[in-house]
């Protein structure tokens, strides 16, 4: 991980890296999409609208992912001062949020025909109405940190404690009574029959892809404006 | 109600915001990178 804690090397590998992930995931989410809307069947329940889940179950696990990995920039900014960790951290956090916001509307419009609600107070729809909010305040306590010149050890903190929402997302269908249905999906295998499940990973690992290049574009973003401003300010002391 | 009309709802939510980040997300970096190359090129 110091490997990349130099910005040269890191953007040596990142400008590439954009563009396949970028490419990769457009191709993916476009497969998987295609044959979740066209060539898989109806379930014999939820009828048509099981296809809302090729969208609503990749944005459920980014949005968590993006704030696993605001976690661990924070633990490598608190005890590494990895030089890289906050400009990840603020760059994960409006593509968490985005994915975070997709679930939510996704669920609420997939429940309406399900459940006959948009929206019910539950275990795993309030704790992800949470992780958005966190989202929200995320971005706007490491902006206004790296606007007044911190190191972004606040912002870092709030990421940590804000981690302790996740267990509460995964184990929340088993801990509360809940509409939302348990784990369908485990390491141990699936209770969706392949018929339905097949486009769901290229789903998914086309919207990771897609989620990595918007990431990386944003870190590209935060070194420039951070070069940008240490040359004028250079500038001015001389 | 049909059905066909949630999922189009949900595909089109996704796609709208999936497309605003990566839109977002690379004029932000276009403009960042370009301000960083006129200021390299013009010292």
């Amino acid at each position: 991980m110091h490997r990349f804690a130099n910005p040269a090397r890191f953007l040596k590998i990142a400008r590439p890296a954009t563009t396949w992930l970028f490419v990769l995931g457009l191709l993916l989410t476009g497969v998987g999409l295609f044959g979740g809307l066209t060539l898989t069947p109806p379930d014999y329940l939820q009828g048509e609208t099981v296809r809302i889940m090729y969208v609503h179950v990749p944005s459920a696990w980014l949005g968590m992912a993006g704030w696993a990995g605001i976690a661990a920039a924070s633990v490598a900014q608190l005890v590494w001062r990895h030089p890289l960790a906050a400009v990840a951290g603020r760059a994960l956090a409006p593509a968490g949020a985005t994915f975070a916001g997709i679930c939510l509307l996704t669920g609420s419009i997939w429940g309406r025909p399900t459940w006959g609600t948009w929206w019910e107070w539950d275990g795993r729809l309030t704790s992800m109405l949470i992780l958005f909010f966190l989202y929200l305040g995320y971005i706007a306590l490491a902006g206004a940190e790296k606007e007044r010149g911190g190191e972004g050890r606040i912002a870092a903190l709030f990421g940590l404690v804000g981690a302790v929402n996740l267990p509460v997302i995964h184990y929340s269908v088993l801990w509360w009574r809940t509409l939302h249905q348990g784990q369908s999906i485990g390491t141990s295998g699936s209770s969706i029959d392949s018929s339905i499940l097949w486009p769901l990973p290229l789903a998914a690992l086309g919207f990771s892809c897609l989620f990595g290049a918007a990431v990386l574009m944003r870190m590209r973003a935060e070194l420039a404006e951070s070069k940008v401003e240490a040359r004028l300010r250079r500038a001015a002391a001389e | 109600m049909s059905h066909w009309a949630f999922v189009t709802a949900a595909y089109s939510v996704a796609a709208v915001a999936t497309v605003c980040l990566l839109a977002w997300a690379y004029s932000t970096m276009r403009k960042a990178e370009a301000a960083a190359d006129e200021l390299k090129n013009r010292r």
